[in-house]
């Protein structure tokens, strides 16, 4: 609990904000993980040290350019913040089933950290969980499904990804020191404001959020030249991948709609460090400008989350079901119409604000609209598998288990979009149910059906089908023990983010939803058990031939995992499903007459030192400490400038080292699986 | 080497380098403009919303000089001018001429700026500082963020003086100075809606 002697008001000028006091060494829940991960992360390093692990690391991860090891990083780097965003939700569950009583104080947690609690679940689960998860897929995935061989700025992708990994540290130092705001996951003003928020936990999410913002932002760029500018010869646009097209309507929705939050961040930053007036209650500020600007990124956002898991259900339910996609066009189509709308829909998550019936029935009748190329959507999927051939394996049960969970969640979001009904619902339970229903529902299954499908393409071995056809089925049955009931209790009035309540009527369907986060973290531990006998089992699971599945799309060409250069010979296209094409046609696996030196860029420091002085810039500006904030600027701009007259950013791998790395991965072929004959 | 081999070597660069990299470069910085004018886009909205919130304090029609102002809009609107016949000279690899046409730029830039700096001065002292009312606080984000994008350009220019003068008129720095080129007479839009939205509308 924050102890108000430790809020300083008058920074120091070495230190800042910063004291002894602002570690919470008081707090009982806080303590043991801080001491946990403390010594977790030393007998890390200690680990790392021994073994001489150090080099390995920096030149072949940390300083990496490949698309394919920074999407593993981000993939990793994801499932640990999961963990940490998981542990808030258990710990929200666990407080409302017992806090049942009508004073403040029941349950275990006191009402500042429960509201800290919450505000870091949601920010974790949607930057740090989601975001990595979508943006780590893209990268494995879509230069290996245009035939390129890396993305357009390799240097931008690993800047991209080291300041991402920047604000997840500046979340999780907020643990330990200081605060994390208590204010929600949008941190609406006033209450994000100096005045009602005076000391350090807005800013954690403030810098955070900007610093890994602008990293998405140059994600968005890089992707969208990526995909425009790097295709293999003969590819069309109408022959990419669907989860391509996906990720490109994603990356122009991070192209279009993260400069508002940038905007919208920057201006609460003036409010609380330099005293303007933008969202103030006082001198005319508004804080329905804030509002509105945040939910004008926030609900392109996410889309951002959910129209690249649409992909990854496109391209496991043509695998599958053994057929090409149904209606490629209409779902092309349909993704594109999500994209246009998903810019016009923002006021529906304040129907509440005042702005009048038309207003309201606007952006209603958009709302209701975007159900319908949802529902295309989801008849091309059910298309795809009827009269299909359907393999039931683990990515399949996911996309199986989302087609039934999200066309629920989907169906409340209508009822939602009415805005008489909203009036109702608005900020209750049923809110909390729909979103969860279409994220978990949507989203998340995708992109555990996306490692699941992926996995060996990144790793060289597939991950364990029985546990991952468990951790599915907990998940499923887990989510709907765990958000029914909060649909009902939302029906019956309960609010969001209720520390405790006196109404004791609630108490069973919380119990309820309780036992469904503990089958939920049941699936999460048999997900970590997956990977880790599929790592042990390596060796039996091997993908030795690169495609697994009996895939359709340009990726499954490749060696699992690839070379780092992807293609030894650039790929041309014939048809929107190139590798069952070319395995139709029996000219899968041919030997190239001959190979040449390919361009490849080399690694660099740039990405991962800039973002180290971000990291500087991002910690001194939350505690004030401005000598350290203008060194951390300064540093970035530096180490930019001198990165820019560095000489040799690229190289050409030679013949040999091609010819050598080919022929092993012929030979696997020819040796295990001699599927370059027709399947079909 | 065999000629053979040698061929293939050009063959296979054609091949392999199906897209150029310094046409994506450009493509790519348009790509970031765009985003740009989105962050632009936002902060016009914010100042739109709050163009009459002077919560009783002073107003902008009290302080604006538009005389001063156009003077500015010159300086800024010659640097573009200036920037072009850079490129020309660029483009016919003329390195001296382009060196001078950038520091004509760059001094019309410096000005322009030192302009804005002595008008946030100015306006401060009359009593109209960011914190003023939510009014100033918006003008003061809008005009103050094209400003520092002005600024931005001009280190980037220092940066480029450097490049040109370790490699002079490289393919590369050609790519470089392309970029700088877009960004700079993007903020020659960006400043006459500036002068149009905030000086213009705000003296109506």
């Amino acid at each position: 609990m924050v102890n108000k002697a430790t809020i300083i008001t008058d920074p120091d000028s070495l230190t800042g904000k910063l004291t002894w006091d602002s570690i919470p060494l008081h707090d009982p829940v806080i303590l043991p993980v801080m001491i946990a991960v403390i010594l977790g992360g030393l007998a890390l390093l200690i680990l790392i040290t021994k073994m001489g692990k150090w080099q390995y690391l920096w030149d072949e991860w940390f300083t990496s350019v490949d698309h394919k090891k920074i999407g593993i990083m981000y993939i990793i780097a994801a499932i640990v913040m999961l963990i940490r965003g998981f542990s808030d939700a258990l710990m929200m569950r666990a407080q409302q089933a017992f806090a049942t009583a009508d004073s403040v104080g029941a349950g275990f947690l006191p009402p500042e950290h429960y509201d800290q609690i919450f505000t870091a679940h949601g920010v974790i689960m949607i930057f740090f969980v989601a975001m990595p998860l979508v943006v780590g897929l893209m990268n494995i995935v879509v230069p290996l499904q245009i035939g390129a061989r890396d993305v357009a700025f390799p240097f931008l992708n690993s800047l991209s990804f080291w300041l991402f990994v920047v604000g997840a540290i500046l979340i999780n130092i907020s643990l330990f020191l200081g605060e994390f705001a208590a204010t929600g996951w949008l941190a609406y003003p006033p209450l994000s404001g100096i005045e009602y928020s005076p000391w350090v936990g807005v800013d954690y999410w403030l810098w955070a959020l900007q610093i890994s913002g602008i990293g998405t932002l140059l994600t968005g760029v890089n992707f969208f030249v990526t995909i425009l500018r790097m295709r293999a010869p003969g590819m069309k646009l109408m022959q990419m991948p669907v989860f391509t097209w996906t990720s490109l309507c994603a990356n122009v929705l991070i192209i279009a709609s993260f400069p508002i939050l940038t905007v919208t961040l920057t201006l609460l930053t003036l409010d609380r460090y330099i005293g303007t007036h933008f969202f103030t209650n006082d001198l005319g500020g508004n804080q329905m400008m804030y509002v509105n600007l945040i939910w004008a990124w926030g609900h392109p956002e996410v889309y951002i989350l959910i129209l690249p898991a649409f992909g990854i259900f496109s391209e496991i339910t043509a695998t599958f079901s053994r057929k090409r996609l149904f209606g490629y066009t209409s779902l092309v189509w349909a993704t594109a119409a999500i994209m246009v709308l998903a810019m016009v829909v923002w006021l529906h998550h304040f129907f509440t604000m005042g702005a009048g019936a038309s207003v309201n029935a606007f952006f209603g009748i958009a709302t209701m609209i975007i159900s319908i190329p949802t529902g295309v959507k989801i008849f091309n999927w059910l298309f795809t598998m009827y009269k299909g051939r359907v393999e039931f394996t683990a990515s399949m049960w996911w996309t199986c288990s989302f087609l039934f969970t999200f066309t629920i969640g989907g169906m409340t979001g209508v009822m939602l979009a009415i805005p008489a009904a909203d009036f109702v619902l608005h900020n209750s339970l049923f809110l909390i149910a729909h979103f969860h229903n279409v994220i978990i529902g949507g989203s998340v299954f995708g992109y555990f059906a996306g490692m699941t499908y992926w996995f060996s393409k990144a790793t060289g071995f597939t991950l364990d089908e029985n546990l991952g056809k468990i951790a599915c089925a907990l998940w499923t049955v887990g989510f709907f023990f765990a958000f029914m009931p909060l649909y009902i209790l939302g029906f019956n009035g309960m609010t969001r983010r209720l520390n405790y309540y006196d109404n004791p009527d609630w108490a069973p369907m919380l119990w309820i939803a309780a036992f469904g986060a503990m089958i939920i973290f049941a699936g999460i531990l048999v997900q970590l058990y997956q990977i880790y006998i599929s790592i042990r089992d390596r060796n039996k699971n091997r993908d030795l031939t690169g495609d697994p599945w009996n895939g359709r799309t340009l990726e499954w060409t490749t060696s699992s995992p690839p070379p780092f250069y992807n293609f030894a010979i650039m790929p041309k296209i014939h048809d929107r499903d190139e590798h069952y094409y070319k395995k139709e046609h029996g000219i899968a696996y041919e030997k190239p007459d001959k190979y040449a030196p390919i361009h490849m860029p080399k690694n660099t420091w740039a990405g991962i030192v800039i973002s180290g002085f971000s990291l500087i810039m991002g910690f001194a500006c939350i505690w004030h400490i401005w000598w350290m904030a203008i060194f951390g600027f300064v540093g970035i701009v530096a180490s930019w400038i001198i990165y820019s007259f560095e000489r040799n950013k690229d190289y050409y791998v030679q013949v040999n080292e091609i010819e050598k790395i080919e022929s092993a991965h012929l030979a696997d072929i020819a040796e295990y699986h001699p599927i370059s004959k027709a399947q079909s | 080497m065999t000629t053979a081999h040698h061929d293939a070597l050009i063959d296979t660069h054609h091949e392999h380098e199906h897209h150029d990299t310094g046409g994506d470069t450009v493509f790519g910085f348009w790509i970031y403009i765009m985003s740009d004018c989105l962050l632009f886009a936002t902060l016009f909205a914010t100042y739109a919303v709050l163009s009459s919130s002077f919560a009783g304090q002073i107003t902008a029609k009290e302080l604006f000089d538009l005389n001063f102002v156009l003077g500015e809009t010159a300086l800024l609107l010659f640097s573009s001018f200036t920037f072009g016949m850079a490129m020309l000279y660029a483009n016919k690899k003329q390195m001296k001429g382009m060196i001078a046409w950038l520091c004509i730029t760059f001094l019309l830039g410096l000005s322009f700026l030192g302009m804005e700096l002595y008008e946030f001065y100015h306006f401060s002292h009359e009593g109209a500082t960011p914190q003023t009312s939510a009014y100033w606080s918006a003008f003061y984000a809008l005009v103050a963020t094209h400003g520092l994008h002005v600024f931005a350009g001009l280190i980037w220019m220092l940066v480029l003086f450097a490049h040109f003068k370790r490699d002079g008129i490289s393919e590369e720095n050609l790519v470089r100075l392309s970029c700088l080129s877009l960004f700079w007479h993007f903020l020659d839009v960006i400043w006459i809606c500036v002068f149009t939205v905030v000086y213009l509308m705000g003296v109506m």
